[in-house]
C-alpha cells in the first residue's frame, strides 16, 4: 500500500512537471507572439475597446451604431478630432440635455478618449487629430494671425477671444483657457454651432497662425487701461459706470449735504 | 446752544411769525471745543498737503517710470505700471483738494442759518412804461413803417443770406445716383477667401463650413478707388448645408442660384449694414451681433429675429469652366441697410 502510493506520487509528480514545462513553453510563446503583433493590431485593440466605451457611455444618444438619434447627431464621418475635442474638454457626455454642451471636467482619461477617437474614425473618414508639429506656431506669421482672427473669430468669440452670446441660450466660448490642439480641433471640425474651417478653406499654416495669435496675444493680454471689465465692451463699462460711477457720486453728494455734528 | 436760540434768529430780524420755524440751531462740536477745531483744521491741512505730495509725484512717475513696465494687479489684470501710477496720482490730488475744501467748509467755516429775503422778480411797472415809449420813439425815428421799400429790401436780403449755407452742403459728395443698387460682382467674378485670397471650388467646403469671401478683383479695385467702398458692398459669406436641408431660396423659378448646397450671402446686415458672420450652423442661422437679427440662410435668408426689414440678399453662384466658384451675375438687389430711394 505504502510502496504504490509512493509510486503514484512520482507520477504524479512527474506529470505536474512535464504539464508545468508544457504550460510554461506555450504560455511563453503565446505571450511573445502577442508582444510582437501588438503594433499593428493595437489599433484594432482600441477600436473594440473604444466601442465598448461608446456602447457604455455614447450610445444613449448618439445611437447604437453611432448614426445619431433625436437627443444627438450622428458621428460617422466627424473624426477624431472632433471626438479628442468633445471628450478632452469635458463637454461630451453631456451631464444634462442642454441647449449647449459646456466646458467641464473630463469625464474619460487619455487612453479611454483614445480609443473613442479611434472607434469613431473608424466609422469614416474625418479630420484626425492634430500632431505635435501641425500645432507648431514657432515659423507662423502673428500678424497674419490677428487679421484672420478679426475676419474669421472674433465676431462670435469677441475681438479679446472673451466669448460671447448668440441665439437661443447659446454662446461662443471663452478661448482663454483654449489649449492650441483645442484651438486646431474646433477649427478643423465645427463643435455644435460653430461652423467648421478646413484646411481647404483655411489652411494648417493660417490656423498655426491664428493660433499664435490667441496664444501669444489674447491669452497673455494686458490692460494698460486698467480694468478691462472682461473686455465685453460698452455693456459692462455702462453698467459699471451706471452702478459703481454713479453711486460713488451719489455718496459723495450725500456727504457734502449730510449735517456736522 | 438751547431751543431759544434757533426761534430767536427766525423771528428776531422782522417781528412777525415766519410761516415755517426754523428748526433749533445745533452748533458743531468744532464751535464749542477748541481742541476739535484744531484737529479739523490738520485734517485740512493734511489734505492739501497730500493733494501737493501727488502733484509732485506725478510729475516724478511721468519722468521715472518706463511705459514698458507692467504690473500684475490679481483680478484686476495685468496693468501698465506709468499710467497707473499717473491716473492715482493726478486722481488723488484733485480729489484731496475737493475733500479738504469740503472738510473745512463742513467743519471750520462760519455756521450761521439765514433767512434769505425774496422780492417780486418783475420790474416797477414806470420802468417798463418807459422802455416801451423808448421803443416806440426809435421806431417812429428809424422810419422802418414809412419807408416801405428799405423795409422791404431788408426783410429780403436776410431771407436769402441763407441759401450759400445750403449750397455747401454739394460739397458733401456726389450722390449716390445708381451706386447703392450694385456692388462689383459680375457675371464670371471668381470666389476667394477674405485676406488670403485663395480662389475656392466646391469640394474645399464641407458640410458645416463657413468662408468669408470677396471677389477676386476687389483690391484692384479698392487701389483705383482709394476707398473701402467696394468692400463694404461685396463681402460675402459662403455656407454649405446639405441640400436636402434647404428650404427655399431666392432664385426665380427655373433658375438655381446655389451650387450643390453651396449658398452665397451678403455679409451686411439689412438693418443698420453691421457686417456679420455669426452663422449657427446646427440651425443654418445668421446672427447680427449689434440688434440681434437672425436670418435663417437655409430659408431663403429670411429674418426670423430682430429689427431687420429685408432678407439677406443671395449672390447667385455656380463654377467656370476650370472648376472654381463664381458668381451668376451681380445680386439682384441691393444689400445692406435700406436707404430713401428704395423705399
Amino acid at each position: 500500500m505504502t510502496s504504490t502510493s509512493v509510486r503514484r506520487h512520482r507520477a504524479t509528480g512527474l506529470v505536474v512537471l512535464l504539464a508545468a514545462l508544457v504550460a510554461t513553453g506555450v504560455g511563453y510563446a503565446a505571450v511573445t507572439d502577442s508582444a510582437q503583433a501588438a503594433a499593428p493590431q493595437a489599433s484594432e485593440t482600441q477600436v473594440q475597446a473604444g466601442r465598448q466605451l461608446f456602447l457604455e457611455g455614447c450610445a444613449t444618444c448618439h445611437g447604437l451604431a453611432a448614426q445619431g438619434t433625436a437627443d444627438g447627431p450622428g458621428l460617422i464621418g466627424v473624426g477624431a478630432a472632433s471626438v479628442d475635442f468633445q471628450v478632452t474638454t469635458g463637454r461630451m457626455p453631456l451631464s444634462a440635455p442642454a441647449v449647449q454642451a459646456p466646458r467641464k471636467t473630463p469625464q474619460y482619461s487619455a487612453e479611454q478618449t483614445a480609443n473613442l477617437a479611434a472607434y469613431v474614425a473608424s466609422l469614416g473618414a474625418g479630420p484626425a487629430i492634430p500632431t505635435d508639429s501641425e500645432l507648431a506656431t514657432t515659423d507662423a506669421n502673428l500678424a497674419e494671425g490677428g487679421e484672420l482672427f478679426r475676419t474669421n473669430c472674433a465676431q462670435c468669440h469677441n475681438f479679446a477671444g472673451k466669448g460671447g452670446a448668440l441665439s437661443d441660450g447659446k454662446y461662443a466660448p471663452t478661448l482663454m483657457n483654449a489649449t492650441p490642439r483645442e484651438m486646431v480641433e474646433a477649427m478643423l471640425t465645427g463643435p455644435q454651432n460653430m461652423p467648421n474651417f478646413p484646411n481647404s478653406t483655411l489652411p494648417l499654416e493660417k490656423k498655426q497662425a491664428i493660433v499664435k495669435y490667441i496664444s501669444d496675444n489674447l491669452q497673455n493680454a494686458a490692460a494698460p487701461g486698467g480694468l478691462a471689465l472682461g473686455s465685453y465692451g460698452p455693456v459692462t463699462e455702462g453698467v459699471f459706470i451706471w452702478t459703481a460711477g454713479i453711486g460713488a457720486l451719489l455718496l459723495a453728494a450725500v456727504w457734502i449735504g449730510a449735517k456736522v455734528r | 446752544m438751547s431751543d431759544n436760540h434757533g426761534t430767536d434768529v427766525s423771528v428776531a430780524e422782522h417781528g412777525d411769525t415766519p410761516e415755517f420755524p426754523l428748526p433749533p440751531h445745533h452748533h458743531r462740536i468744532t464751535d464749542t471745543d477748541p481742541k476739535a477745531a484744531k484737529r479739523a483744521e490738520r485734517q485740512v491741512a493734511a489734505m492739501f498737503g497730500l493733494s501737493a505730495l501727488c502733484t509732485i509725484g506725478f510729475v516724478v512717475a511721468y519722468v521715472a517710470i518706463p511705459t514698458d513696465t507692467f504690473v500684475a494687479l490679481g483680478p484686476i489684470g495685468i496693468l501698465q505700471l506709468s499710467n497707473l501710477v499717473l491716473g492715482l496720482t493726478f486722481g488723488l490730488a484733485i480729489l484731496l483738494i475737493g475733500l479738504g475744501a469740503i472738510q473745512w467748509a463742513k467743519k471750520l467755516m462760519a455756521d450761521e442759518e439765514i433767512i434769505g429775503e425774496r422780492h417780486p422778480l418783475g420790474s416797477p411797472k414806470e420802468d417798463q412804461d418807459a422802455a416801451l415809449a423808448e421803443f416806440q420813439t426809435g421806431l417812429a425815428e428809424s422810419g422802418f413803417v414809412e419807408r416801405t421799400i428799405v423795409r422791404r429790401t431788408l426783410i429780403g436780403a436776410l431771407a436769402l443770406f441763407p441759401i450759400p449755407l445750403i449750397v455747401v452742403l454739394k460739397d458733401m459728395g456726389p450722390l449716390p445716383v445708381d451706386a447703392l443698387n450694385h456692388t462689383i460682382w459680375r457675371k464670371g467674378s471668381r470666389i476667394v477667401v477674405d485676406v488670403t485670397g485663395k480662389p475656392l471650388r466646391p469640394e474645399d467646403l464641407g458640410i458645416g463650413t463657413l468662408v468669408s469671401a470677396s471677389p477676386e478683383d476687389l483690391d484692384k479695385v479698392q487701389e483705383v478707388e482709394g476707398n473701402q467702398n467696394a468692400r463694404a458692398k461685396a463681402s460675402i459669406i459662403l455656407v454649405r448645408m446639405r441640400p436636402s436641408d434647404i428650404k427655399s431660396q431666392q432664385a426665380p423659378a427655373g433658375q438655381t442660384w446655389d451650387y450643390q448646397g453651396i449658398l452665397a450671402f451678403s455679409k451686411i446686415c439689412t438693418h443698420v449694414g453691421c457686417p456679420i458672420a455669426l452663422y449657427q450652423q446646427r440651425q443654418h442661422s445668421l446672427l447680427c451681433p449689434c440688434h440681434q437679427s437672425t436670418f435663417d440662410l437655409a430659408d431663403g435668408g429670411k429674418v426670423i429675429f430682430g429689427p431687420a426689414a429685408r432678407r439677406m440678399p443671395q449672390l447667385p453662384i455656380t463654377i467656370d469652366s476650370e472648376g472654381y466658384l463664381v458668381a451668376q451675375s451681380d445680386f439682384q438687389e441691393p444689400v445692406g441697410p435700406s436707404f430713401w430711394e428704395r423705399g
